[in-house]
């Protein structure tokens, strides 16, 4: 492995942005946007699938203050998508700004524009609508082929062919294999037949959506949104309004959070939709109940696994198939549900013969899906993952030997993973780590604590990627100040994560400067170089070797003005930090007298964008261990440790990687024991608030542990992979793991939460 | 109505609906590091101190500080900015969205108990939520504070 020290990358440093948040300081939308913009309020339907027969807003229009109301018949009839994809997406155009077909509770019926947020409450109360109810798809196990259709329009458009029929309630639909499944399964020892079923998890980020617009001096539309994807929301709303993107100009400032909720274009359009209208400012934030009804959360997903072994606990093949809900619109469902299998399965490639992984994405009535961290890959891993646990447990194998056998290691080709081979992985070197640290040895055996507790330990493997491959692009432009310092400028969005700081630190490698010397801008679709957005695991891995070219490339231009200076070619002259130096000569040129140069009768930019793209998405790898104790008597799960070791390339940050990954854990385990969505008979979502969707709290999560096995990718920048979204892919197998060997009982369906615990434990006896 | 406070060492005059909810009186008055996170009083992220104690802005009529002292982070910089640095040291700050109403009630902790131990620390910040952190750099940064004091 090729190991190099750096100066700044693979240090820890303050984000760039910490003290500002952690002092208040006004950086988000709400708070840097002015407070005289009318207020943007949304009719919500009542009815789970429906047409609107009538609507009057006369009388709701006569409240003072109300400056106007829209409804279906106002708005452009093109239909789209919101989902933050490259075009050509890969989601079906399926949406209008505001349908006469309304196909959740929740979906949009009416704009209002106020004043005041009391006035345009009060239209709400006052419109008129009638319903033509139809017979909504409620539960997505009988979507498919379901006479009640959630899309049956004739403008239905997929952009891409992803096997959908809208005829048919279906999105996208695919079927990939290696080798003879059914054959190696026919030979097998052992074949484990399991069928899981993921729930539509909210990101719950806490800052809500939300999004300003305005028209700018050049009377163009200004958008500052909470994104992560300033320039496929350009894209999304001139499709949308029906106006040039040169009218669209699209900003984010901080965003409090995004974790794939800010990959689509949640709400964009009813503000911007309102300011064409009206030519004022408008914003629109959205409610806690309206993120958590009419976000953007997690695909419910049913997964159906086999798996056939031999004796001596080989896995030899693996079929799985994935049926997906979108909910009532298709964004990212086509995408999700690949993950399902394509980034589960490999994790096995060490012995695997064949393998078959299908899926069925479909439409119901229910709250669209859209990008949740991981993206169908945490819910493929929790079924693989637990399926390879009960193997082990099946054959009283310890299961990290098991998966020792088993697993994928460094140089091996993944067929499962489109073929790429595993240049940087040190999952084998991770489970090892792990079990040291964690203890294994001694916290596996069930441990009965005498007073009706009970603990008991869990594994899990998972693997990411790093990027959407042959697809992402990624930008960056690197300036030379007059003072000799540098000005980073990206479209990739920093949303929390720190990607604005890990990518100046780039930028002070290559350009051997302090990391104080580099100031970052991001993201606005007027200023910023192309990039396709912060999602994907993409913004380290892919915007952060587009600096690494455009410091490259800048620092050939800045010996190429310091060779003019000093009247030499530029094959004669170094850059070195501060200055240029003539190497035959030792003439020096400092970096200021370099920079001053440029803005005088000079040709040459001391500026340099670069981009880049890449034909491979290596994937980062993970071991995740827990320690639980459970209460027979309520079926209370408490994890008391969790142990948790990276293989994300080499660390550009540790101190963010590891906050990503604690964080990430910590999600995991929401959705593992506490989060829960669940729908009363019209569909209606009963978990609107966080009363009901219960987050973890600091008293949840017991002692999170976090360490890194480093391998060296060498088609990253500075061996860097991505860290981002494999994080959160561990706990649900690891903890459910955990539970059965306390309980005995096998639970594949999440959440787990104590009362279905409880309940296990009386069947049991 | 009338509303007359003291909001961060100023007395300040309000003209106020009489439902109107402390947190959106604050943000009017440009306190904007006051934010909401949800409407049912679950997320901490509107913490401010009244009279010193912690409150959930969401929760109070603004009606309720009349006559009182009201303090933001606006008014608290240098008390925060003290401890804030060790936990930007973490990079536990992350989205940043839940930050003041975290950082107002580690105020409030650490003036009621000085020395906390880290299940004290648990307990105190147990209602403000972040989605980011997974809370254990947050407890880090305040650890190594507490420990930077007794150099």
């Amino acid at each position: 492995m090729e190991q190099r020290t750096y100066r700044v990358v693979g240090k820890t440093f303050r984000k760039k942005d910490a003290m500002q948040l952690l002092l208040g300081k006004p950086v988000y939308v709400q708070d840097i946007t002015p407070a005289h913009a009318l207020v943007v309020r949304l009719l919500r339907s009542p009815h789970p699938n429906a047409i609107v027969k009538s609507i009057r807003t006369d009388i709701a229009k006569k409240v003072p203050d109300v400056v106007d109301i829209y409804t279906w018949e106002d708005v452009p009839q093109t239909r789209f998508a919101i989902a933050g994809q490259t075009y050509p997406e890969p989601s079906p155009y399926d949406r209008l700004i505001i349908d006469r077909h309304v196909r959740f509770v929740g979906d949009v019926v009416a704009i209002v524009a106020a004043e005041t947020e009391q006035a345009a409450e009060k239209a709400l109360k006052l419109i008129k609508v009638e319903y033509t109810l139809l017979e909504p798809v409620l539960d997505f196990r009988t979507a498919k082929d379901n006479p009640s259709l959630v899309h049956p329009e004739e403008d239905w458009y997929p952009p891409c062919p992803v096997g959908g029929d809208n005829t048919r309630n279906l999105v996208a639909s695919d079927l990939d294999q290696h080798g003879d499944v059914d054959a190696v399964m026919a030979s097998c020892d052992i074949v484990l037949d399991r069928t899981y079923h993921t729930k539509a998890f909210n990101q719950a980020m806490m800052e809500t959506f939300r999004t300003y617009t305005s028209l700018d001096r050049y009377g163009r539309l200004h958008v500052v949104s909470s994104t992560q994807i300033v320039f496929h929301c350009r894209r999304i709303l001139s499709r949308a309004l029906g106006i040039p993107k040169s009218r669209i100009r699209v900003e984010k400032p901080r965003i409090g959070g995004g974790f794939g909720a800010k990959q689509t274009a949640v709400c964009e359009v009813y503000p911007a939709f309102v300011t064409l209208k009206t030519g004022r400012p408008a914003l629109l934030v959205y409610s806690r109940q309206e993120a958590q009804t009419a976000g953007s959360p997690r695909h419910e997903m049913q997964i159906r696994v086999r798996l056939g072994a031999d004796r001596s606990g080989k896995i030899r093949a693996l079929d799985l198939y994935t049926l997906s809900n979108t909910g009532a619109y298709g964004e990212h469902g086509p995408t999700t549900v690949g993950l399902t299998g394509h980034k589960s399965i490999p994790l096995y490639t060490g012995s695997l013969e064949a393998y078959r992984f299908s899926y069925d994405v479909v439409y119901t009535n229910l709250q669209a899906a859209g990008a949740y961290r991981g993206y169908g890959a945490t819910q493929g891993i929790f079924a693989l993952e637990t399926t390879v646990n009960e193997l082990a447990e099946t054959l009283g194998m310890d299961p990290t030997v098991l998966r020792d056998q088993n697993m994928v290691r460094q140089g091996m080709v993944m067929h499962a993973y489109y073929g790429e081979r595993a240049d940087a992985c040190a999952l084998d070197r991770c489970m090892a780590h792990c079990r040291e640290i964690f203890h294994w040895e001694e916290k596996y055996p069930v441990r009965d604590m005498g007073n009706g507790k009970v603990r008991s330990a869990g594994v899990a493997m998972a693997m990411q990627g790093s990027c959407i491959s042959a697809l992402d692009v990624g930008s960056a432009t690197v300036k030379l100040s007059d003072d000799g310092t540098y000005n980073l400028i990206i479209g990739a969005a920093d949303m929390g994560t720190g990607c604005d700081t890990i990518l100046a630190q780039m930028t002070a490698e290559c350009m051997d400067c302090a990391y104080e010397d580099v100031a970052v801008f991001g993201a606005d679709t007027d200023v910023s170089p192309y990039d396709s957005g912060s999602y994907a695991s993409s913004t380290t891995y892919i915007t952060g070797k587009a600096v690494e070219k455009a410091c490259a490339q800048l620092k050939k231009q800045i010996c190429a003005i310091a060779a003019g200076m000093l009247g030499c070619s530029e094959e004669e002259v170094v850059f070195e930090s501060r200055q240029v130096r003539r190497i035959h000569t030792d003439q020096v040129v400092p970096l200021e007298d370099i920079s001053y140069k440029a803005q005088l009768f000079n040709n040459i930019p001391a500026q340099a964008t670069a981009t880049h793209t890449s034909p491979v998405s290596p994937p980062p790898y993970m071991v995740g261990m827990v320690e639980i104790e459970l209460d027979k008597e309520t079926g209370l799960v408490t994890v008391l440790d969790y142990m948790a070791v990276v293989d994300c390339g080499i660390p550009i940050n540790p101190a963010l990687a590891r906050i990503q990954t604690e964080g990430g854990i910590v999600q995991g385990i929401g959705h593992t024991l506490m989060e829960n969505i669940t729908y009363d008979r019209r569909g209606k979502i009963l978990e609107s608030s966080f009363m009901q969707y219960k987050l973890p709290t600091r008293l949840d999560m017991g002692r999170l542990r976090v360490e890194f096995e480093q391998s060296y990718e060498p088609t990253g920048p500075f061996g860097a992979k991505s860290i981002g979204e494999i994080v959160i892919n561990t706990p649900a197998p690891a903890i459910a793991h955990a539970i059965y060997r306390a309980t005995g009982v096998w639970h594949r369906d999440l959440p787990i939460t104590p009362e279905t615990v409880a309940m296990s434990i009386d069947q049991e006896i | 109505m009338e509303l007359k406070l003291n909001l961060n060492g100023r007395n300040v005059t309000g003209h106020i609906d009489p439902g109107t909810l402390l947190i959106d009186f604050l943000r009017q008055q440009g306190c904007v590091s006051v934010k909401r996170g949800c409407e049912t009083a679950n997320c901490g992220l509107c913490t401010v101190l009244m009279d010193g104690r912690p409150v959930l802005s969401c929760s109070v009529l603004a009606a309720r500080a009349e006559g009182h002292r009201v303090e933001t982070l606006e008014g608290l910089q240098q008390e925060a900015a003290d401890f804030a640095g060790f936990i930007a040291d973490q990079g536990a700050d992350q989205c940043g969205f839940c930050n003041p109403g975290f950082v107002m009630n580690t105020i409030a902790l650490l003036r009621e108990i000085p020395e906390p131990t880290d299940d004290q620390i648990r307990a105190y910040l147990a209602g403000n939520l972040c989605r980011c952190s997974g809370y254990d750099g947050q407890l880090r940064g305040i650890r190594a504070y507490l420990d930077s004091r007794k150099k």
